[in-house]
């Protein structure tokens, strides 16, 4: 579990604003490596070539996905969000791909900050707040119809009303806990084989023989897995704001 | 787990810099980037359509100025196809024309011809009668000592050149 324990860097551990700890940590300086491998990203991709090259086509590759997700999820009206998916998918995907960098052989320590509820819940809340904002502001108290849907039975109103108020509610949780324990798991998942691994090899040649060396190989496929599920979280939490971002616009 | 063990002591640190970046990305990259891009994507879209409606109608212009050479074609071949026909009616209608007046030229030099070849049988046959009358006379004189008419002669020797 060290893998996830924050740290104060730099000495900065008592660095406050209004007496709250703002102490730069491993966890903010992951967050800063993957600020600046997706500015780097981005910007070797903004050469704005009228024929691109590699790089401004995987930049546009990108854009053009989450481009394509707006309109399929929310339509026309989505475009306005392109730049704020944009910016939770490519940060999500590239913190997550970054904690798996195997850059223990360097002897430095990977911090994937996605594995933190107190930094996806940010994210969460602000997608959240984001369809509040945007459903109250275009529709005023008709926003509340969305948690009555058509063809309801008089009688079901009110305690359909309760159920997807409920439902509604706990969306920002959800959207947050599961990047969480998706990352989180995946990680606890390949410590626990390596000790196997390890621990194997220590005790004997036939431990390592009969245990080791088949978690070792299962490690090789459950690290591609991994990779897969860093980029399918990114691709959730963007998608589902996306449909979150749909009710908003579009109530039913 | 020390997601849950450092909370208290972390969150307002992970809280802050979470924002800090991500409104970093948000307002830097999300924003000032990123439409640009779709921007040349967009562009680029357009120029392609743009492009391909020209191809279009450059196509669409040829195929009109095919249709309008294929016309002018037509037409030029038929009045060519009508000229040759009326060279061709013309040059029969004057070799029929020379024929006609060859083949009477030739009519008239055989009649003529045959005329002569019959006045000259007609002379020839005169002129046999006549001397084979005088021979008959003389032949009789000699022979006989006759002296016969000569126009009885001639009769009887006509009439036997006649039936021979």
């Amino acid at each position: 579990m060290h893998q996830f324990t924050i740290e104060p860097l730099f000495g900065s551990a008592h660095w406050n604003i209004a007496g709250y700890n703002i102490a730069f940590t491993n966890s903010a300086l992951w967050m800063a490596i993957a600020t600046v491998a997706l500015l780097i990203f981005v910007a070797g991709g903004s050469k704005r070539q009228l024929v691109p090259g590699r790089w401004q086509m995987a930049v546009e590759t990108f854009t053009g996905f989450i481009d394509g997700m707006l309109a399929a999820n929310v339509g026309p009206n989505g475009k306005k969000y392109v730049p704020y998916i944009f910016s939770l998918f490519m940060f999500i995907l590239f913190a997550n791909v970054l904690g798996l960098l195997p850059i223990g052989v360097l002897g430095l320590h990977a911090f994937t900050f996605t594995s933190h509820f107190s930094a996806t819940g940010v994210l969460a809340i602000m997608s959240f707040s984001i369809v509040l904002v945007v459903g109250f502001a275009k529709h005023k108290l008709h926003f509340f119809s969305l948690f009555v849907p058509h063809g309801t039975p008089a009688l079901m109103v009110v305690p359909i009303f309760f159920v997807e108020l409920v439902s509604f509610l706990v969306r920002p949780f959800s959207l947050g806990l599961r990047l969480f324990v998706a990352m989180m798991a995946g990680h606890v998942l390949l410590e626990v084989l390596s000790s196997f691994v390890i621990d194997s090899g220590n005790a004997n040649i036939g431990l390592f023989a009969i245990a080791g060396l088949p978690s070792f190989v299962l490690m090789v496929g459950i690290c591609a897995l991994e990779l897969l599920v860093a980029a399918i979280q990114a691709y959730v939490f963007a998608l589902l704001t996306c449909v979150y971002l749909n009710d908003a616009e579009n109530l039913h | 787990m020390p997601q849950i063990e450092q909370l208290a002591a972390t969150y307002s640190s992970q809280i802050f810099w979470v924002l800090i970046f991500f409104g970093f990305i948000f307002f830097v990259i999300g924003r000032g980037m990123v439409p640009k891009i779709m921007d040349t994507v967009a562009q680029r879209d357009k120029q392609i359509a743009d492009d391909l409606l020209a191809a279009e109608r450059a196509r669409k212009q040829a195929d009109a100025e095919e249709e309008s050479w294929r016309v002018r074609e037509n037409a030029n071949r038929a009045q060519a196809q009508t000229l040759i026909a009326e060279a061709r009616a013309k040059a029969a209608s004057e070799t029929e024309q020379r024929l006609a007046a060859a083949q009477g030229s030739i009519d008239g030099k055989i009649a003529d011809a045959e005329a002569a070849i019959a006045a000259a049988r007609q002379a020839a046959g005169a002129e046999i009668e006549t001397v084979a009358a005088d021979a008959a006379r003389d032949i009789i004189g000699r022979v006989a000592g006759l002296s016969l008419d000569e126009g009885l002669v001639r009769a009887a020797v006509k009439e036997n050149l006649v039936h021979g």
